[in-house]
């Protein structure tokens, strides 16, 4: 019996490690840059997929891949932001309509992107083989290739939250994200935190995406899925709160690794069901504003 | 009878007291002023009598009913409106869309849209914006569009006119005229609350005036107590 | 006596107008099956159903601002209506019960959600869609020990009518609510919400009932569809492509005037019926840099172009309505 308990918390914080990286970078792009992004999973899908092929066909360690596909998909966030939602800033006016409009616009991105993907790569699903070496703990065994992905949820999340804090950029980002006027006024350009703040969400996605690809299967339309379950956590985590993104991810995961054990398939329709909930009772979310 | 007052009404916003423990009557007929420093409560108050905002603690009575609790557009339906301090227009609709909207839904009459039609055009009348009829009221000067939202007001036929402060930012002639439409306005039966920061308007034009500060009534009187009362002058000069 | 006569040449423009319209629709639905081929009918079937799509959402969604991402899951409900009582029923009846189980199902999401703000509401929609799609699946495999199901098979020409009946009533629909009071105030909803409650409008009845009417005709639409498909399961009747595709329709169409999105929807399905299958990456991609591009730079869309075009043409100044 405690063994199963421990498999389910266990499998509950591999899973959440991972939704939480996949919240935080959304939470940012949120948070900040008031942009909801739908595309959001796409970029976690080419994360993935990127990596499949660099080890696949170039044989590059895919903990490697993380410094490529991280530094490109910030570079692609941040181009992104400073071609298609400064307009859209610029042109709305209201922030309401900002954010509907940004949202619309993210659509048109999901389907410029998957679609490009599903030209260059095809629909077929991939999957490759690395560090699937099983690893003991507490009695029960879990691939190697999952604890790290934990190891580097923890990591990361940790020096984001380093980064907010100590650093000056930092301060400038959530500065922004409190009250973007004023942060103009002193001194911070708001315009390169916003880009910067959509860029590395952007670079968040595809590192998740990475580490998505070392434990499960990747295929060009698997960004959706990934993109419900990152807005239910930016909401559970409180609209705005990137701390609450963090531990709203391991919440989540540790629900769905619950009710999968007694229910295996309704997983989702429990996070929805949540969801629901917390819309209703507390829309801002665990440590929102 | 009061034909509106308030026992004990208490809104919190976070940890702090918007609107403390406010007790307030207003007969039918007279004009009421609301004054006080910013931040006093005063549209806080409104809202709370119109259910934007929901009380902590309290109740709200409009001719003897209990209209705690009820939501905006019922009260409305009841004879009790009011207008907003940020100007709430509809911006990009016609002057008189935005009138014949408040006769359609004001009041549980049904019309035909001849008949709202006729009828907004003679609140347009009423306030002196008939030219204006057919303009997107995004157009118009915000002195008007603070009288778009009174002839709106109007047009929901009401036994009670709540304003938020409709003299802001006008000039002597315009603040003149508003002082006459108001004045007009409770002629024709309907009882006035207002809320208002222009003196000179308040003194001569009100019945009775009502005096906030941090949420609290600190003073309730005629114009030439509440102009000789230490304790406003006080509040006043003192901020 | 000046009176009278104008009105009487205004009734009688109207009632010619009326009469015109119908001998159209009848002339369609009786006449035309007869001349065209089943792949024409078939075309015209499936640009009906991407106008009552687009329209429907923009019945609700267009004035409110309230930006619904549901159509999906609405038009799924139809589907598998037909799916299990296609065999039960007669069609028409199907068809309308397909019709008030997606009412049902949006007068519940509305009820629970219409209060929230705007993004919250599209961000719920944007999940219903998955969730159902989930938990049907479960459902299915668990208790009926199928993942999908056979739908009752219906000749092309009964489709393609009842299909166009449904866009007529759509779009009447559309026409008399626009024209009526709640049109009114479904703007005055989306432009100043509070102070519409504040002056009578029972904010959140209106745009739950609205809400509803739109996602009966989705959902009917999606009955008659079903019924050319022979299969469904969870993952085909549950796609968000189509609550993005109205959305996109919408949008490039224009929604400033009322013919914007159904100029979008028939532009958009005869496109689609082109390329889907050949080239349905390059399809989908070239929706997604209009989109883009729509959302951007032409934000009245297509009909906005038009219009300026139009009062460029004419000399005129800005019309108001």
């Amino acid at each position: 019996m405690i063994v199963t308990f421990l498999d389910i918390v266990i499998a509950g914080l591999l899973l959440g490690g991972l939704y939480a990286l996949i919240s935080m970078g959304l939470s940012l792009q949120y948070g900040v840059a008031r942009v909801l992004n739908i595309s959001h999973g796409e970029f976690i899908m080419l994360g993935g997929l990127t990596t499949w092929m660099l080890y696949t066909v170039f044989d590059i360690n895919p903990l490697l891949c993380l410094a490529i596909c991280g530094p490109i998909a910030f570079i692609l966030g941040y181009g992104i932001h400073r071609t298609i939602f400064k307009r859209l800033l610029a042109t709305s006016p209201s922030p309401g309509i900002f954010e509907s409009n940004s949202m619309l616009a993210s659509f048109g991105l999901l389907f410029i992107i998957q679609n490009l993907a599903q030209l260059s790569w095809g629909p077929e699903i991939r999957g490759y083989s690395y560090l699937r070496v099983p690893v003991d703990l507490g009695g029960a065994l879990f691939g190697a290739n999952r604890l790290i992905t934990l190891g580097f949820a923890l990591l990361i999340g940790i020096a984001f939250y380093i980064f907010l804090t100590k650093t000056r950029m930092g301060k400038a980002i959530r500065a922004a994200a409190q009250d973007p006027s004023t942060a103009g006024l002193l001194g911070v350009n708001i315009n390169r935190v916003l880009a910067l703040c959509f860029g590395l969400g952007a670079a968040m996605a595809a590192c998740a995406g990475m580490l998505v690809s070392m434990t499960y299967p990747v295929h060009t339309i698997m960004g959706m899925e990934y993109t419900v379950i990152a807005i239910i956590v930016v909401v559970l985590g409180g609209l705005g709160s990137i701390p609450g993104s963090f531990i709203g991810g391991f919440i989540l995961g540790l629900i769905g690794s619950i009710v999968t054990f007694f229910e295996p398939g309704l997983a989702l329709a429990a996070y929805y069901i949540i969801f629901i909930l917390l819309l209703l009772l507390k829309p801002t979310g665990l440590m929102g504003k | 009878m009061p034909i509106l007052e308030g026992v004990g009404v208490t809104k919190y916003f976070g940890g702090l007291a918007a609107v403390s423990n406010v007790d307030f009557q207003v007969d039918q007929g007279e004009i009421v002023g609301l004054i006080g420093p910013n931040g006093a409560g005063k549209t806080t108050l409104f809202g709370l009598i119109s259910s934007a905002h929901v009380l902590k603690s309290g109740a709200i009575k409009f001719k003897g009913e209990n209209i705690t609790g009820l939501k905006p557009h019922q009260i409305c339906r009841k004879g009790l409106v009011r207008t907003f301090q940020s100007v709430k227009v509809f911006p990009n609709m016609s002057v008189i869309n935005n009138v014949e909207l408040g006769v359609h839904f004001g009041t549980s009459e049904r019309v035909t849209q001849a008949q709202a039609a006729e009828e907004a055009a003679k609140l347009l009348e009423f306030v002196g914006l008939s030219e204006m009829a057919l303009l997107p009221t995004r157009d118009l000067t915000l002195a008007n569009q603070k009288l778009i939202e009174v002839a709106r007001a109007l047009a929901t036929k009401p036994e009670v006119l709540l304003l938020d402060e409709i003299m802001a930012g006008l000039n002597s002639t315009e603040t003149a005229q508003t002082m006459e439409l108001v004045t007009k306005i409770r002629a024709q039966g309907i009882t006035i609350f207002m809320i208002e920061h222009v003196m000179k308007a308040i003194m001569s034009i009100c019945d009775r005036i009502m005096v906030l500060h941090h949420g609290e009534k600190i003073a309730e009187g005629t114009p030439k107590e509440i102009a000789n009362s230490k304790t406003v002058i006080e509040v006043y000069l003192g901020e | 006596m000046n009176k009278l006569t104008l009105k009487s040449k205004n009734f009688l423009e109207l009632l010619l107008r009326v009469i015109v319209l119908l001998v159209v629709i009848i002339g369609m639905a009786y006449v035309l099956p007869n001349y065209a081929s089943v792949y024409e009918l078939l075309l015209l079937s499936a640009i009906f159903m991407y106008i009552v799509l687009t329209s429907s959402w923009v019945m609700f969604s267009g004035p409110t601002g309230y930006i619904s991402l549901a159509p999906a899951a609405f038009f799924g409900v139809g589907i598998y209506v037909a799916a299990s009582q296609g065999m039960n029923m007669p069609l028409l009846v199907v068809v309308l019960v397909g019709g008030l189980a997606s009412a049902g199902l949006a007068l519940l999401v509305g009820a629970l959600t219409l209060r929230l703000k705007g993004i919250y509401f599209a961000i719920f929609t944007f999940g219903l869609v998955e969730m159902i799609k989930h938990l049907l699946l479960w459902y299915e495999i668990k208790f009926t020990g199928t993942r999908g199901r056979f739908v009752v098979l219906v000749d092309h020409t009964t489709v393609y009518q009842i299909m166009l009946a449904i866009l007529v009533l759509t779009l009447l629909t559309a026409y008399l609510i626009r024209r009526s009071r709640f049109g009114m105030a479904l703007q005055s909803i989306g432009e100043q919400e509070e102070a519409a409650q504040h002056i009578g409008i029972n904010v959140t009845l209106l745009k739950v009932s609205v809400f509803a009417i739109s996602a009966f005709f989705m959902g009917a639409a999606g009955t008659i569809m079903a019924t050319r498909w022979t299969y469904v399961d969870p993952y085909i009747a549950f796609d968000l492509n189509r609550s993005f595709t109205p959305v996109l329709m919408a949008i490039f169409g224009g929604m400033g005037q009322p013919w914007g999105p159904v100029l979008g929807a028939a532009i958009f399905a005869y496109l689609e019926e082109l390329f889907i299958t050949e080239f349905p990456y390059y399809y989908m991609l070239i929706f997604g840099i209009i989109l883009t591009i729509s959302v951007l730079y032409l934000p009245n869309g297509l009909a906005g172009l038009i219009q300026k075009w139009r009062t460029r043409a004419t000399g005129g100044k800005d019309a108001h309505s």
